[in-house]
């Protein structure tokens, strides 16, 4: 009979709404980040340097980015003969057919595929973070209080903690309350979303709650178990952790990467973040260009400037250009003399020659003013730019755009928002 | 699946000075991030060309890591795959590798019991990409015996490192010099080292060499058998280089730093494959200056960088000056070093300032192993 000591669920079927256009497509999770990686290759890469073997990848929201990048899990040593990832969306059943309506909606519904590895210990993961863990150490700590849950916490400072969903415990770090958003915090440790669940007590409360609306881990599975008297203890994870849940924590997360010795360092030897990558050839720079303080990918072209900057794998950057505090994903071309600020373009764009982006002065943005924000422009998937264009800052661009799309032609001003979804460049 | 491929990987020669002390030259690093192999196997598999047999010799130990896994190429299939031969003790047979054309006897077994009418032999030295199903359909075409691939050589080429061949009006090969010292061409046609033969043909002339203590391929086969079988050139006129030589290997890494060539290889149909390393992108800190150059994933610049290959995980530090030269695989340099038409071999670890400077024409092989510290 298999038997697996632990299995790793992994949610990655949220949207993930606050990154604005660049969820258009995709799930968070796929979103491109640090030049060459996918957001959900560092719980994976986490599962496989911790010895799990055994994921499920539970999908709803746009999931064929995902389902091409992680495939049968070769780059994560994940295709094995027994266990290995496998993606699991929401199916019709004989009797009904529902989406995965929560957190713990979801995992219910896959308890079959959670019996067959027979486990003693299931690990849920959240596919937003950012993060090197060693799940290893978190179980061992399970192990040895006896919990029935294992919460992994994170402490943030004070005045933010209000933010947060915080844990109280007691000194043995044993959970004696939970406060979610309170105005007067009472603790520092906030919830990661990382929970080890003992098989047996997750399945039950799973079945007892199998009605719930929406059930969810943080509303209704810990304080159903909580209330019943289960042991749930928190574990404190002190390395660096981000949530790249917003557009601007998602670009200062990228930033963070340039620093000479960043805090999260993906050179080290130990602990590799494993990824699907497509291109393997070096990147060419020319004697035209100048490269400061930045990361570039495999198989890209800079022919002009680079200053603070992420750049994808397969971008071309031609003579005169200037990308200052950009994030650039793979495939996009930037034509002669275009000037980007505090840009953040999705793949396979297409930006023609002398174009500025990110001029202007501030403005709000006129339709999500919470999501495009910080002076960031933000391109979508497949955008086409064309020659000479202007646009302001806190403005989104999708889509096939001409120059009948701006103001005279050539001008976006700041706070305007550009989506034309109908057409995109494949 | 008409054909079944063979790579001849063992060779070594005097040409790649201490380069080749610790790896055959189908192992060399080339263009940043490929070894020269990758060439072959790619053009082999995008040719669904999927049985391929690599013999190797000479220091297989780096060739054999490159090749661990067969998937990197696409090999790794259920019908055909990758096979790795080297030389084996059997009781009829304790040699060594006595040539090409033994290497192929020894493993006779892997032609007999293929049941492709075909074989495609190349060498594992050669940077190029070549289609071997327009190369099969010009065989059978031309009812050739076999079919030799060959490339023109461009001016101020050493000939004597090559094949020159002659040919009727009909391509079919006339005189066959094997590294001659002159040839009255400027630009002669050479042959790549590429072969295709019927599978059976091959057995049978394979045997009859053995029969008579002949174990050299081309010498052996081809230029014996060229009046008595239909041998026929196939001209390869897009890039090709053999890069069995300390200059025309440094030549043809500098080839890249050309956009036409790397449009070639790089960004048009089809790709080169190579074992991927799962390294993080290329990081510049501030200070780093680098112009016309190739880096790749892994590595760290801090300072000068001009008309060079840095390949993958190789740390430059600050103030340092690299120009015209190779900076092979995991290589971590100190700082204030200058570095003028240098190679420096892989996992090398040079001190802060020192300098080292080759000449245009005698490159520099560099070689320092010291303690690494770790930063």
């Amino acid at each position: 009979m298999i038997r697996k000591e632990m299995i790793a669920m992994l949610l990655a079927g949220g949207q993930g709404s606050r990154l604005g256009i660049l969820t258009s497509d995709m799930a968070k999770p796929a979103v491109s980040y640090g030049g060459k990686y996918r957001i959900i290759d560092f719980p994976l890469s986490n599962c496989i340097n911790s010895g799990i073997d055994t994921v499920g990848v539970l999908t709803q929201y746009q999931p064929l980015r995902l389902n091409t990048h992680i495939g049968i899990g070769i780059p994560w040593d994940l295709d094995r003969n027994i266990g290995g990832v496998s993606i699991l969306p929401p199916y019709e059943k004989s009797d009904n057919a529902e989406w995965y309506t929560g957190t713990a909606n979801a995992i219910y519904q896959n308890l079959k595929y959670m019996e067959y590895y027979n486990p003693e210990y299931v690990l849920i993961l959240g596919g937003d973070h950012i993060y090197k863990m060693d799940y290893e150490i978190l179980l061992e700590f399970h192990k040895s209080n006896k919990a029935d849950i294992t919460i992994a916490t994170y402490p943030v400072s004070w005045e933010e903690a209000s933010r947060f969903g915080l844990v109280i415990t007691d000194e043995s770090k044993k959970v004696l309350e939970f406060e979610e958003k309170p105005a007067k915090p009472r603790s520092n440790l906030a919830s990661m979303g990382i929970y080890i669940f003992s098989w047996k007590v997750l399945k039950e409360a799973l079945i007892k709650l199998s009605d719930q609306p929406g059930c969810d881990f943080g509303k209704h599975v810990i304080p159903y178990c909580h209330e019943n008297g289960a042991n749930i203890y928190a574990f404190e994870y002190n390395g660096y952790w981000k949530d790249v849940g917003t557009l601007t924590s998602y670009w200062e997360s990228n930033m963070e990467l340039i620093d000479l010795v960043p805090d999260f360092n993906l050179y080290e030897e130990f602990w590799k973040i494993y990824t699907k990558s497509d291109v393997i050839p070096p990147q060419y720079i020319a004697g035209s260009a100048t490269v400061s303080r930045s990361i570039i990918g495999e198989g890209t072209e800079v022919y002009g400037e680079v200053y603070n900057s992420v750049i994808g794998s397969g971008v071309t950057i031609e003579e005169g250009c200037v990308v200052a505090d950009s994030i650039i994903m793979k495939g996009t071309s930037i034509g002669h003399g275009s000037k980007l600020y505090k840009t953040i373009i999705a793949e396979n764009c297409v930006i023609g020659n002398d174009c500025e982006l990110g001029v202007g002065e501030q403005k709000e943005n006129k339709q999500h003013p919470n999501i495009y924000c910080n002076g960031l422009v933000t391109l979508g998937e497949g955008t086409v730019i064309p020659d000479g264009v202007k646009v302001g800052k806190n403005t989104v661009i999708s889509g096939v755009t001409t120059p009948s799309d701006y103001e005279g032609g050539n001008w976006l001003d700041s706070g305007e928002s550009l989506i034309r979804a109908d057409e995109r460049l494949a | 699946m008409r054909a079944i491929g063979i790579v001849l990987a063992g060779g070594n020669n005097n040409r790649m000075r201490e380069l080749s002390s610790k790896r055959a030259i189908a192992a060399m690093p080339i263009a940043g991030s490929y070894r020269a192999i990758d060439f072959a196997l790619s053009s082999l598999s995008n040719s669904h060309i999927g049985k391929v047999a690599v013999l190797t010799q000479y220091n297989s130990r780096s060739l054999n890591e490159h090749l661990s896994s067969s998937k990197w190429w696409d090999f790794g299939r259920k019908q055909g795959g990758l096979f790795v031969f080297t030389p084996t003790i059997t009781p009829d047979n304790s040699f060594w590798y006595r040539g090409t054309a033994d290497s192929i006897y020894q493993n006779l077994n892997f032609l007999k019991t293929s049941h492709e009418p075909y074989v495609v032999i190349c060498s594992g030295d050669g940077i190029y990409k070549l289609d071997f199903n327009k190369v099969l359909e010009y065989h059978v075409a031309k009812k050739a015996d076999i079919t030799v691939v060959c490339s023109r050589a461009t001016p101020g080429t050493d000939i004597s490192r090559y094949g020159v061949i002659e040919t009727d009006e009909d391509m079919r090969i006339t005189t066959f010099d094997e590294k001659p010292f002159f040839c009255k061409e400027a630009e002669p046609l050479i042959s790549t080292g590429i072969y295709v033969i019927r599978r059976r043909q091959l057995i049978e002339m394979i045997e009859k060499a053995q029969e008579e203590e002949r174990y050299e391929f081309v010498r052996d086969i081809i230029i014996r058998y060229k009046e008595l079988k239909k041998i026929y050139v196939y001209e390869h006129t897009e890039y090709w280089r053999n890069i069995a030589s300390v200059e025309d290997y440094y030549q043809t890494n500098m080839d890249f730093l050309k956009r036409d060539v790397r449009d070639y290889f790089f960004r048009q149909y089809p790709d080169v494959y190579s074992k991927i390393d799962d390294l993080p992108p290329a990081k510049y800190n501030a200070g780093a200056t680098v112009k016309n150059s190739l880096i790749s994933s892994g590595s760290i610049i801090n300072g000068n960088v001009e008309n060079s290959v840095i390949f993958k995980q190789v740390y430059v530090g600050n103030n340092c000056t690299i120009k015209n030269s190779i900076i092979l695989n995991d290589v971590h340099i100190g700082d204030n070093t200058y570095l003028e038409n240098c190679i420096v071999e892989s996992r090398d670890t040079i001190r802060p300032n020192v300098s080292y400077i080759g000449e245009e024409g005698r490159i520099k092989v560099v070689v320092e192993k010291n303690e690494r510290y770790l930063i």
